[in-house]
């Protein structure tokens, strides 16, 4: 499969790389260079020697996400440290450019609870938290 | 009327007072401490400090009952999100939204949001406006009721140059309203003659503006724009 991931923050960089050593292809965006490293570390050699591609570039721009092959991929997920930006580019994604399967991060549990009934399909690491506290805290 | 605006720049602040003196009942929400300090002087109650992006800040200032939800954050994406949540989540009969770089109105438009209104195009038809060269001026478009209306300098020696209007010979659909002369307007009846040099207000079903600009053009050749 051919998964194109926007922003390589700390959940981004890891999806990237677990996905990669998982056989896909993968293509990631991001406006910061340097993010470029996160992608580097643990890896032998670079990220690019290992078959990863990278872009520099704002996914709302549609030419960034052209270039880092929007109209190929299987799989697009939303992973920049923005809420808004996560939606918005997902339902780019989504709507624009019909992406089979768009995963969004959102950080906000009601706006992935909200947004996730309209058919995105929302990942909550606030939400995921909160249970685990939860639980942690009350387990007997 | 209740109006909630999300941003308090300068777009947001100068709007909440207009609307205020108005008479229209006002929320401004600003998400930057400080800058909601300077507002609230002025303002007092009709500002709320927080993040517009956040359901529950919207539910805290009553989004259930407005009658009009304004997006002038300086960041798209942010307004984008806000009109979706007022429109589809809170049904909100009206929205405004501020692109802030025109390349982006793509994105609204996607996500049905409108009007999206971007600065740098409302100057550019000012400037077009302003600069009568171009030929066609869109002056107004309503895309949801098909209609728009247009300006067009009559050129010497276009076919309809000296004659009345009712001899005009327009597509159905069009419509002239007015008639812009040495810096006055009229509304012409059928039998106004309309020279060269003249401005011509014109209101249309889109899709029509090149037939009509051919008739106004020197000897029916089409617009120089």
């Amino acid at each position: 499969m051919f998964i194109l991931i926007v922003g390589a923050g700390r959940v981004g960089s890891a999806s990237a790389k677990r996905s990669l050593e998982a056989g896909h292809e993968v293509s990631v965006l991001d406006t910061d260079p340097l993010s470029h490293e996160r992608l580097d570390k643990d890896l032998l050699t670079t990220w690019e020697d290992s078959g990863g591609r990278f872009t520099v570039g704002t996914a709302l721009e549609v030419d960034a996400l052209m270039a880092a092959g929007i109209e190929q991929a299987d799989v697009f997920i939303a992973s920049t440290a923005g809420d808004n930006t996560n939606l918005v580019i997902a339902q780019i994604a989504q709507r624009r450019f019909h992406v089979p399967r768009v995963v969004v991060v959102v950080r906000d549990p009601g706006r992935a609870a909200w947004y996730a009934e309209r058919g995105l399909h929302t990942i909550c690491p606030t939400q995921q938290a909160i249970e685990m506290v939860e639980q942690a805290a009350f387990a007997t | 009327m209740y109006v909630i605006i999300a941003g308090g720049g300068k777009v947001g602040w100068n709007l909440a007072r207009e609307l205020i003196a108005k008479g229209a009942e006002v929320s401004l929400i600003e998400s930057d401490h400080r800058r909601y300090r300077v507002v609230e002087e002025e303002l007092e109650h009709a500002v709320q400090y927080g993040d517009a992006t956040e359901l529950w800040v919207l539910e805290r200032a009553g989004i259930q009952r407005a009658d009009l939800v304004i997006a002038v954050t300086g960041d798209d994406e942010d307004n984008m999100l806000i009109c979706q949540v007022a429109k589809e989540k809170y049904e909100v009969a009206r929205i405004v939204a501020r692109v802030n770089n025109p390349r982006n109105l793509q994105h609204f438009k996607l996500l049905g949001i409108q009007p999206a209104v971007s600065a740098t195009d409302l100057i550019l038809r000012l400037i077009e406006h302003e600069v009568p060269e171009y030929g066609l001026v869109q002056l107004l478009a309503l895309e949801e009721e098909r209609l728009e209306i247009i300006e067009l300098e009559v050129a010497a020696g276009s076919p309809v140059a000296g004659r009345r209007v009712a001899d005009v010979p327009l597509p159905d659909g069009s419509l002239i309203i007015s008639v812009l002369r040495g810096g006055t307007g009229f509304v012409p009846k059928g039998d106004s003659i309309i020279n060269a040099g003249d401005q011509v207000l014109l209101i249309l079903d889109p899709g029509l503006e090149e037939s009509i600009t051919r008739q106004f053009a020197s000897n029916g050749a089409g617009a120089s724009a």
